[in-house]
Order: C-alpha cells, then structure tokens, then sequence
C-alpha cells in the first residue's frame, strides 16, 4: 500500500435527509492545508433540515491537534445552527481527547470582557490615569524623604555591601563610557565652535566656550544622561526582578522596608558618585577642547590653559556640580520607581527599565531647563 | 481537648483584583496548634487568600482577626508586630537573589534578635540542616535547585520560630521522601515551639498526614464550600467536588 504524503481533505456528502457525513482522508498534520469549516458552514446553510454531523475517518492516515481544532471549529458551529454533531466516526485517541478538551468548561467571566471604548471614555480614563501615576510619583518620592530622613538620624537599615556595589557600579565602572562621551562631545563643542569663530579670528575663545558649557551644564547632563541609560535601567531592573520574584513581599512581611533597605543604598551610592563623574566628565570635556585647539587652531597648550583658568569661575563649577547632583537624585528615583511599579511579568521588567530611561532623561531635561531659568533670574 | 482558642480569624472575607472578584464570604477559624489546610484548584485563588491573610493585599471586603485585632483596621505598629510573628514561605520561594542561603536566614535574626553574630551562624546552620541544606550556606538562591530553594525558604519562614507559618505549596517540586520529611519537620514544629500552621498544598498524602483542619475554594461557586478536619470532609462530606478533589477524582 502506498503511504505517500497526501494532503488533507474532506469530502461532505448528505447521507440522508438529517445527517451530513463528512469523510476525512490524508494526512492531517499540523502546517498543513487544512479544509475549510466554511465549507461545511455553506452546505450547512444552503441546505435547510440538517440535523446532525457525522465524521467518517475510514480514510484518515494520520492526524494530530490539527483535527482537532478542525472538529472543535465545526462542533462550535453547529452549537451556533443547534446541530448535533457526532464525532463517534473519529478515531478513538481524538475522541478522548476532545472529551479532556471540554472536560473543563471555559470560564467566561475569569476577566472582564474586552469592550471597545468610546473615544470620550478612553480620554477620560487617560485622564484618571494620569493623575493616578502622578500621585504615585509623589507618594515614591515622599516615602524617599522620609526613608532619607530615617537615614539622617541612623534609623534606616541597609546592608553596607548594597551601597558599596552601587558605589562601585556608579562610580569606576562608569569612568570609561564617561570618558568617551565627554571628551566627544568637548570635541564636538570645540568644532562647531572653532567654524564660526574663525570668522571673527577669536578662535582662542573656543577655550572659553568649550569650558563654560562643559563645566556649567553639558559636563552634567551627558553624565546624566549616561547614568540614567546604564544605571537607572540596572536599578529598575534588580528592583523589577525583585517584585516579578516576590522578593519585596518577602522583605515587607518581615517588617523590613523596602525604602530603607532596597531604594535607600541606591539613591545614596548615586547622588554620592554624580558630582565626581561631573567633574571627571567636566575635565575630559575640556580635554577634547584642548585637542582641537592645538591640533586644528594651532593654539598653544599653556594658551589654552590659560585662557580656561579665566573662563571658568567657581560659581560654574558649583553650579556644575549642584547639576550633577539633582540628576544623581533624579535619575536614582526614576529608576526605583519603575523598578517598584513592576508587573509580575518578565516583559514587565523590560518595560519597567524602557521606562526608567524614559522618566529618567525627561526629567533631567527638565531640570537643567529650571535651573538654567533659575541662575538667569538670580543672576549667577 | 477543647481548650481550642482561636489564632486567626477570617470574617466575611472578598478578595478581588479590580473588578474581578476571586472569592467571596470566605468564614473560617484558624484555631492555635492547628495544621489548617488551604485547598482548590488551581488558579482558585488560594495564594490570594494567604496575600490577604498575611497582609500584602488588603481585601474587598472583610476582616482578618489575629487573636482579637482586625489586621486591616488597627494601626501599622501593630501591624508590623503581627507580621513580625509570623513565618511565610512563599510559593515561588522568593529569596533574596542577591544574598546567600546564610544571610537570607540571617537577615531576619539580624533585624530582630541580639544574636551576636556568631550565635547568628549557629542558628542558620540549625535551620539549614533542619531542612535538609547543610553546607549550602555560601550558595546563592541561583546556583541551587528549584526544590532546594523551596526548602531554603523554609529555613528563612522559621528563621524566628514565629507563632504563625504560612506555607504555600511547600512540597510543591519535593520529592516523595523530602516531602515526608518535610511533613515530619512541619509536625515537629507545631509539637514543640507550638506554632499554628496555615498550609496551601495538593498533596493528598501530607493533607491526610498532619491537617486537622482545612477550608476547600470552589472555583465555579467562587466561595468556600466545605470546612473541617479533611479526613472527615473525604468520608462524609455532601459536597461531591470536595469529595473527588480528596480522592484524587475517583468515584466512591
Ligand atoms: N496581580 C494580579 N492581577 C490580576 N489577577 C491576578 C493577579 N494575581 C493573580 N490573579 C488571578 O487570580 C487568580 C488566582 O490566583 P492565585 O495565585 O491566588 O491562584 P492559586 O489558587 O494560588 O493557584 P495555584 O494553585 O495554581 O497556585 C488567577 O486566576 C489569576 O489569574
Ligand atoms: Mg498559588
């Protein structure tokens, strides 16, 4: 007998006035073609009285889960057309199974149904959303206050090596990638730059526009920046896997708050190491100004030096490093939080990290935007 | 024998995940000394009952009493102090990643003992061995077996002989023998530091074994519809899903 592979087919024929047979033949296989139940639906339709379905599979080959879904499409039919479907034609092993499938009946009401929202409603419900999270940033950062304040007065419990790692994680471990962006972008400043003071001949100043902006803002907001990608994702990820793990549960039944012990450490061991990187960021800054000078504007090493020493001003250091410390803190708080917002899920994880970054350089910008409005008005 | 008080009480308790209601009328009594049994099937909303019983979350409706105080109502100092005395063994384990088998048993010791930290060891080897983990103290919840981790978790609940254990599916991933011995540990402990024990478990043999009372989650009622000692509900029970759920769903 041959066996070769043939494709699986059916063949509908109306054995009496009541029934319709339906025969099954070749190999039902899982990728396959499989008939359509519409067939079955359009000689259902077309043809009025109807009573029951039956299966032949005298000619079946093989079969898998893809008749079953076969049958289950054509049983949920009939129970739409009040048809009887008898299934005792199929093979023993299908007919078992179809009972374990149905053994168990599907819960209808275990989640409230999809519904499609009106436009109005969605927007409301944005909008309910939106002060939700609002208030959920705040209550995070109240409790980061306080869970600060117990720090203050030698209350709050974490574990040394908790802040030494961020301290270890924040600080060497960032140097190199630090280093890199700064020192680009006092290349990039110097460049841009050096083109258009070229045409008034003041290409020394170049020295004194690379220093500023480096020591005042940029020096900050690309550490910034960096940190949030590398250590505010860390954070909301160890603090998400926490939560998807019930670790945190864990810690809150035993008394212990998550705040001292998880969040604390962190913000600490950050907002500690941002002024430094600044001003490490700040130097290699300058740096990269420095090899354009000499290397592009034949400017002298000592001129250079020179001509920053008079630039740069101890306010633009201070507020250099007043920067660096509010995205220390800024960037520490978005990536706990979203760390502690998690879902249950591995792609919460994920999405609670995209989100930290997220928060994280928006709410640098912002800052850097107040603070700059800020010194303007106090006239620093 | 009845000197029985009652340990934790569980008035007209709804718990529901939004509008989404779980479970409804939950009425039971745990009484002190009991190995009181959580049973349904699963995705009933059995861990949801202990989430709801332990405090992590806060009911629809309803009150949980600890003795005589209502755990939702009454003041967080309080609170804590109750959540203090209790152990829990969570049902995915939930160590602490970062820390090993040692310091996730100590660290509770270290909150609220003055152990110094020698005793500390001491005490951790104890309760690593008890459960069958001894010389694992340096290993990372990571580097250990999902049944390994299960039992560690265990050391970690019992850390401070709390009064009160909750345990969810703690034979869940044992093998048959661990898990005799886990039910023998589980007895020992009720027997000797008098704790009470709240159980979620399938386990017919360790139902049988050590409950002596249990509460059954119907998932198609959403409420529960038998309570007692479960050799009783197995024998006499009216309710024919309580019987077949203890019978493993055989007729008789
Ligand atoms: N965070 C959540 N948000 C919404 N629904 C949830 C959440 N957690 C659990 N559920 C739902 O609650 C129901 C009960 O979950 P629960 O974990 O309590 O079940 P269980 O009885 O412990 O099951 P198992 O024996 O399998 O552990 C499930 O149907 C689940 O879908
Ligand atoms: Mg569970």
């Amino acid at each position: 007998m041959s066996t070769k592979p043939t494709q699986p087919q059916i063949k509908i024929t109306r054995s009496s006035t009541d029934d319709l047979l339906v025969l099954l033949s070749g190999n039902w296989r899982l990728g396959a073609e499989t008939p359509l139940v519409d067939d079955i639906r359009g000689r259902v339709e077309s043809e009025p009285g109807i009573k029951r379905i039956t299966f032949d599979s005298d000619k079946l080959n093989h079969w898998d889960s893809s008749l079953l879904t076969f049958v289950i499409k054509v049983r949920d039919l009939c129970k739409l057309k009040k048809i009887r479907v008898n299934i005792s034609g199929l093979p023993k092993g299908a007919q078992k199974l179809l009972a374990l499938a149905t053994a168990v009946p599907e819960k209808k009401d275990t989640r409230s149904e999809e519904v499609r929202e009106s436009f109005l409603f969605r927007v409301g419900q944005d909008t309910i959303d939106f002060f939700r999270t609002a208030g959920e940033m705040l209550t995070f950062i109240g409790e980061a206050s306080a869970s600060l304040g117990r720090f203050l007065i030698g209350k709050a419990h974490f574990r040394r090596s908790d802040l030494t790692l961020t301290l270890q994680e924040c600080g060497a471990q960032a140097l190199p990638i630090v280093s890199l962006i700064s020192l680009l972008v006092g290349l990039i400043l110097a460049f841009i730059g050096a083109v258009q003071l070229k045409m008034f001949g003041a290409e020394i100043y170049v020295a004194n526009l690379v220093a500023v902006s480096m020591v005042r803002v940029m020096g900050a907001v690309m550490t910034g920046i960096i940190m949030a990608g590398r250590t505010g994702a860390a954070f909301a990820a160890q603090l998400g896997t926490m939560e998807t793990n019930e670790e945190i549960d864990a810690l809150k039944t035993l008394g212990i708050s998550p705040m001292d012990f998880l969040v604390l450490p962190r913000m600490l061991g950050l907002t500690l190491m941002m002024p430094f990187l600044c001003l490490y960021a700040n130097l290699m800054g300058i740096l990269g100004g420095l090899i354009v000078g000499m290397g592009m504007l034949n400017i002298g090493f000592m001129q250079y030096y020179n001509q920053t020493k008079g630039a740069v001003t101890l306010t633009d250091f201070g507020i250099g490093l007043f920067h660096g410390i509010v995205f220390g803190v800024l960037v520490a708080l978005a990536g706990c939080l979203r760390g502690m917002q998690c879902g249950r899920s591995a792609s919460a994880v994920g999405d609670a990290a995209t989100s930290a970054v997220v928060t994280g350089i928006v709410s640098i910008i912002l800052a850097t935007a107040i603070i700059t409005v800020m010194c303007n008005v106090l006239g620093i | 024998m009845d000197h029985r008080e009652p340990h934790i009480t569980v008035q007209d308790l709804t718990m529901a995940y939004g509008d989404f209601v779980l479970m409804r009328d939950l009425d039971f009594i745990v009484n002190r000394g009991d190995i009181f049994i959580i049973m349904g099937g699963s995705g009933c909303g059995k861990s949801t009952l202990l989430r709801a019983m332990v405090g992590l979350k806060s009911p629809a409706q309803g009150r949980v009493l600890y003795q005589e105080t209502s755990f939702w109502d009454t003041s967080p100092r309080e609170r804590s102090r109750i959540m203090r005395n209790t152990g829990i063994l969570y049902q995915s384990g939930a160590l602490w990643s970062s820390m090993t088998l040692a310091e996730n048993v100590s660290l509770p010791l270290e909150e609220y003992t003055d152990l110094n930290p020698e005793q500390i060891r001491e005490v951790v080897s104890l309760k690593l061995a008890l459960v069958g983990l001894a010389g694992f103290e340096d290993f990372y919840p990571s580097e250990i077996s999902g049944g390994m981790r299960k039992r560690a978790a265990l050391a970690r609940a019992m850390a401070l002989d709390p009064e009160i254990l909750f345990f969810d599916e703690p034979s869940a991933g044992l093998d048959p023998i661990s898990a005799h011995r886990l039910d023998e540990l589980i007895l020992e402990i009720r027997d000797s530091l008098g704790a009470t024990v709240v159980m979620v478990t399938h386990e017919l043999a360790s139902i049988f074994a050590i409950g002596n009372n249990s509460v059954f989650l119907d998932a198609d009622t959403r409420t529960m519809t038998a309570v007692g000692d479960p050799k009783k509900l197995r024998d006499e029970s009216s309710d024919p899903k309580v019987r077949a759920f203890l019978r493993r769903g055989e007729e008789g």
